[in-house]
């Protein structure tokens, strides 16, 4: 990167890194999301 | 085709539209991705002024449009559920603000490792960089104002009110290198054209693009995440939950 590879690849890679973190904790956000509201939903329909 | 935009202001029918088109907006997102990356990483020349450094452009600009885009996106849901109530509404808004905050982040941080070897340093206070500062900050107390309200009305109301107050930044941020003397460069495509190279525009369009979808993907994978907790004693979401197996 003619000498301002630290700068591009400091750039690049943090974006990539980002991006990619935000998507991975959506998804365990969603799964964790779904077996809480599974759980509570067996709850309620053994009380009632 | 006539596409019914008010039927999916109803969460039962936004949660399986989203769901539908995930796969589609990642796959778009991945290969736009993979060519913009690759045409502004190795196939765009090596700029005259700046050497490599200047590739730091093709994540920079989309980063920051994004920023400001998904603002006015924001706040124009915050503006639809203050004046028609509308739950979809506010929880879109909800689902786009952290996304913004991350492009708003990225493009200050890619701006600073671009900053550093052109201009000598990696922070400067001036018009541009402290508006679009200001804009991150404007998305983090959003996100803030909504989780410290318990009620969740109260909290939807509170964040569009103040997502809308903050978005005469937006216009600040994007004349800001017209109004003001600033270090950072005037803008190189506006709406009458480019002074760019098509070389160079395109990888930096094709990110564009790729970025939206990107959005789009995030945005819908949040707002499913927000319907189905705020939705969860709808009959339709106990049913899908059953269905979980």
């Amino acid at each position: 990167m003619g000498g301002y590879g630290l700068y591009v690849w400091g750039s690049y890679g943090v974006v990539a890194v980002f991006l990619a973190l935000e998507l991975i904790f959506l998804a365990r956000r969603k799964q964790a999301l779904l077996e809480r509201l599974t759980a509570l939903r067996e709850m309620e329909e053994d009380k009632s | 085709m006539a596409i019914h935009w008010t039927k999916y202001s109803a969460p039962s029918a936004f949660y399986p539209m989203a769901g539908r088109s995930l796969p589609w907006l990642a796959a778009g997102t991945l290969l736009l991705t993979a060519v913009g990356v690759y045409m502004g990483l190795f196939s765009a020349p090596t700029d005259y002024k700046q050497g490599e450094a200047y590739r730091i452009m093709f994540i920079h600009v989309p980063a920051a449009w994004m920023s400001m885009w998904l603002y006015i996106v924001m706040a124009a849901y915050a503006g639809l559920g203050l004046v028609y109530n509308t739950r979809m509404a506010h929880m879109l808004a909800a689902a786009t603000a952290p996304t913004g905050a991350i492009f708003a982040f990225l493009a200050l941080w890619t701006g600073a490792f671009w900053g550093r070897p052109m201009w000598g340093a990696w922070w400067v206070w001036d018009a541009r960089l402290t508006s679009e500062l200001i804009l991150f900050f404007l998305y983090l107390g959003v996100m803030a104002l909504r989780a410290a309200i318990d009620d969740r009305q109260r909290a939807d109301r509170a964040s569009a009110l103040l997502a809308l107050v903050g978005v005469v930044n937006v216009p600040i941020i994007y004349f800001s290198v017209k109004w003001w003397n600033t270090l950072h460069q005037g803008a190189t495509i506006d709406f009458s054209g480019s002074k760019m190279d098509r070389s160079m525009l395109w990888p930096m369009l094709i990110l564009t693009v790729a970025f939206w979808l990107y959005s789009f993907v995030t945005i819908f994978l949040r707002a499913r995440c927000e319907i189905l907790e705020r939705e969860r004693h709808a009959e339709w979401v106990g049913e899908l939950l059953d269905n979980r197996g």
